[in-house]
C-alpha cells in the first residue's frame, strides 16, 4: 500500500562500518555492515544467536567492538558509550526489559526526560521556580506519551507489579520520552499475544509516522516484520545475508536456507 | 495526588502540621523531664538525620554503603575546629561548612562505588570509616593537641545566644532537621530522586536514557554524607558534648544502617521511624526489666536479649516487608481506610433494606 508520508524517507543517519564482536574465542558478529536511513523502519532478523542483539547493544555503546565503526548523524563516534549515544539523540528498549521496577509508570516515563532536565540538585531540593517550570513541562510531555499509548490507567502503578505486555508499551514509552531522533527496539514485541502485537506495530507506526523517529527493530516474527518494515536486514552467524525491502529478503535464497534449513 | 507546595500533597502538609504542633508546642509543655531531651530526643534527631543520609545512598541510589559514623565524625571534628579556629562562622555557617567538609569525603569514598558492587563495595567504604578515624586520632590537630583523649565541645551560640538547656539544643536539633528533611523530600521526589532511583533499579537503562552513572553515584555520596556530616556535629554537640573519635565506631554504622532497613530502604519517614525504634527499644526492655521483674533479670542479659531480638526482627523484616516498618505503617493505614469503607457501605446497605 502506497501512502503519503509526513516524513520522507532520507539520507543515511546511521551507519554501521566493518563491526566484529567477539567475546572470547566466541565471534558474535563477523565484519557487519549496513546503515539506516533518515525516518524508516528498518528491521534487524536472523534465527537465535545470530548476533542481533549483540549489533544492536555496539551501537549503544553497552558492547564495545573490537573492530569496526559506527557513525551517528553523520559522525563518526570514536569512544561510544550509552550516555553519550542518548545525548545525541538514540534511544533504545531492552530485549529482557530493563525497567526501573519500583518506580511508578510516569516516573519511569519521567526518567526519559532527563536529557530535557537542566536543573540540579541544589536548585530541585530548593524547589526554585524554574524547576517547577521545567517539571511540568516534563509531567506535560510524559502524560502526552502515557495517553498516546493508551495507558493512562495505570500510570500511577509500579511497573514491577505489571504484566509483561504492558511493561514493553511503558518501555517503548520511555524510548520515547527523550523525544530521540532515533529509536532501537530490542525485541519489541516478544512473548505477546497477537492483539497486543498489532497494538504495538500500530505504535511503532504511529511514531514514524506523526514524529518522524527512525526505527529500529529487531523482532523475531517474520509476518509482523515485513509488513511494517521499509528495509530489512538478515543476520546469520553474526554475518550479513541479506539486506535490503521485505520482497527482496523474502525471495533471497540464503535468506530462505537460514530461516528454513538446507541439506548439506 | 497533586502537591500543592513544592512537591507536598495537601496529605503531606497535613502531616508536617501534625510534626510541628507536636515537636514545637506538645512536646515541650508536656515532657518537662532532662532524661527525655538529653537521652531520646537529641539522640533521634541526630541519628534520624544521618540515617536520612544512609538512605539517600542506600535505600535511594541502591548503594550498599557502610561508613556513616566515619562521616559522622569528620563532620564533628570540622565543627569542632570551625568553631575553634574560624570563630566568625558562627554555628549555623560552622555546621554548613562541616557538612560540606564531610560531604568532600563522601566524594572521595564514593569513588570506588563505579567499580564495584554490592557487598564489594559495602567492604570499600568500610575505608571511610576506619581512614576518617584513624586521621583523627593519628594527627593531634584535629583534637588541638588535646592529651586526654576527650574533648569537651563547646557552647552553642547562635546569634549572641547561647542554647545550653537541654530544651534549647532540642530546638536545635528539631529546626536543623526539618529543614534538612524537607529539603530531602524535594530531591527524592523531584528529578534528582528520580536518577537516584533509575541507577538503583537499573543502571545500565539509567545510562541509556542519559542519566551519568558517575555524577548521580557521586552525588548521591557527597549528598548522603553532607547529611551525615551535619548529623554528626549536632550529635557530638548537643548529645554527646563532647568530642571522642570512638564515639563513632563501626558500631553506630551498624546502628544506622538497621536504622535503615527497618525503617523502610526508600523511604524518608522511615528514617525517623527506623531511629526512634532502635533507639527506644532498649529503653523499653530496660523499664521492662525494671518494672516487671523488678531487677530479678541482670542487665547485661536484658542487653543481650536486645541483640537477640533484633538480629531476629532484621532476619522477619528481611524476609516479609523488606520495605520495613514504613511499609508496615503504609499498609495498618491502608487496611483500616478500606474497613472503615466497608462498614459504612455495610451501615448503608441495612439502612437501604429498612427503608425498603
Amino acid at each position: 500500500m502506497e501512502y503519503e508520508r509526513k516524513f520522507k524517507i532520507g539520507k543515511p543517519i546511521l551507519e554501521v562500518n566493518n563491526i566484529s564482536l567477539s567475546f572470547g574465542g566466541v565471534k558474535a558478529i563477523t565484519d557487519t555492515s549496513f546503515n539506516v536511513l533518515e525516518h524508516e523502519v528498518r528491521a534487524i532478523i536472523g534465527p537465535n544467536g545470530a548476533g542481533k542483539s549483540s549489533m544492536l547493544n555496539c551501537i549503544n555503546g553497552i558492547y564495545k567492538p573490537q573492530q569496526g565503526t559506527v557513525s551517528f548523524k553523520g559522525k563518526q563516534i570514536p569512544d561510544i558509550t550509552p550516555n553519550i549515544m542518548a545525548q545525541m539523540g538514540l534511544s533504545r528498549t531492552f530485549q529482557n526489559l530493563a525497567l526501573f521496577k519500583r518506580m511508578s509508570v510516569l516516573d519511569n516515563i519521567l526518567v526519559g526526560r532527563k536529557l530535557h532536565t537542566k536543573t540540579n540538585f541544589l536548585e530541585v531540593a530548593l524547589q526554585l521556580p524554574k524547576v517547577k517550570k521545567e517539571e511540568k513541562l516534563n509531567r506535560d510531555r510524559s502524560e502526552e506519551i502515557i495517553s498516546f499509548l493508551e495507558i493512562e490507567d495505570i500510570k500511577d502503578t509500579p511497573v514491577g507489579k505489571l504484566p509483561y505486555g504492558l511493561q514493553k508499551k511503558v518501555e517503548l514509552g520511555r524510548a520515547l520520552a527523550t523525544d530521540s531522533t532515533i529509536i532501537l527496539l530490542d525485541e519489541p514485541m516478544a512473548g505477546m499475544n497477537v492483539e497486543e502485537k498489532r497494538d504495538m506495530c500500530r505504535f511503532i507506526l504511529k511514531v514514524n509516522d506523526e514524529l518522524g523517529t527512525t526505527m529500529v527493530l529487531i523482532e523475531h516474527d517474520m509476518g509482523v516484520v515485513m509488513d511494517i518494515s521499509d528495509r530489512v536486514v538478515v543476520l546469520d552467524y553474526g554475518k550479513v545475508i541479506g539486506d535490503g525491502t521485505p520482497d527482496e529478503v523474502r525471495s533471497n535464497q540464503k535468506v530462505i536456507d537460514a530461516y528454513l534449513g538446507v541439506e548439506h | 495526588m497533586k502537591p500543592v507546595f513544592m512537591t507536598y500533597t495537601k496529605k503531606d502538609l497535613i502531616n508536617l502540621a501534625v510534626c510541628m504542633v507536636l515537636s514545637v508546642l506538645v512536646i515541650p509543655t508536656f515532657i518537662t523531664t532532662e532524661y527525655w531531651y538529653t537521652s531520646i530526643l537529641i539522640p533521634w534527631l541526630c541519628l534520624a538525620l544521618a540515617t536520612i543520609g544512609q538512605q539517600v545512598v542506600m535505600g535511594y541510589t541502591g548503594q550498599l554503603a557502610l561508613g556513616a559514623a566515619g562521616f559522622m565524625a569528620a563532620g564533628a571534628f570540622a565543627m569542632f575546629n570551625l568553631i575553634l579556629r574560624v570563630p566568625d562562622l558562627g554555628f549555623v555557617g560552622s555546621l554548613i561548612v562541616s557538612g560540606l567538609i564531610a560531604a568532600a569525603f563522601g566524594i572521595l569514598f564514593g569513588l570506588p562505588s563505579l567499580k564495584v558492587r554490592g557487598i564489594y563495595l559495602m567492604v570499600a567504604t568500610l575505608a571511610s570509616q576506619f581512614f576518617i578515624i584513624w586521621m583523627i586520632d593519628k594527627f593531634g590537630w584535629f583534637k588541638n593537641y588535646d592529651s586526654s583523649g576527650i574533648i569537651t565541645a563547646q557552647d552553642i551560640v547562635i546569634l549572641g545566644k547561647p542554647f545550653t538547656t537541654p530544651l534549647a539544643m532540642y530546638f536545635v536539633c528539631l529546626a536543623v532537621t526539618t529543614v534538612l528533611t524537607l529539603l530531602a523530600m524535594n530531591m527524592a521526589r523531584g528529578s534528582t530522586g528520580r536518577n537516584w532511583m533509575a541507577v538503583r533499579d537499573m543502571d545500565i537503562a539509567a545510562e541509556s536514557m542519559g542519566v551519568s552513572l558517575l555524577k548521580t553515584k557521586v552525588q548521591a555520596f557527597a549528598i548522603s554524607a553532607f547529611y551525615c556530616g551535619v548529623a554528626g556535629a549536632l550529635f557530638a554537640f548537643c548529645y554527646l558534648k563532647s568530642l571522642e573519635p570512638v564515639a563513632f565506631d563501626i558500631k553506630l554504622s551498624f546502628k544506622i544502617l538497621f536504622m535503615c532497613i527497618l525503617g523502610g530502604l526508600g523511604t524518608i519517614n522511615g528514617a525517623f521511624i527506623g531511629a526512634a525504634f532502635i533507639l527506644l527499644f532498649p529503653v523499653l526492655l530496660n523499664a521492662i526489666g525494671n518494672n516487671v521483674f523488678h531487677g530479678a533479670i541482670d542487665a547485661t542479659i536484658i542487653s543481650s536479649i536486645e541483640q537477640v531480638i533484633f538480629g531476629g526482627l532484621m532476619i522477619i523484616f528481611m524476609i516479609y516487608e523488606p520495605l520495613g516498618m514504613a511499609k508496615l505503617w503504609e499498609n495498618i493505614k491502608q487496611k483500616l481506610s478500606l474497613k472503615l469503607q466497608s462498614s459504612n457501605n455495610k451501615d448503608l446497605k441495612s439502612s437501604l433494606s429498612k427503608k425498603s
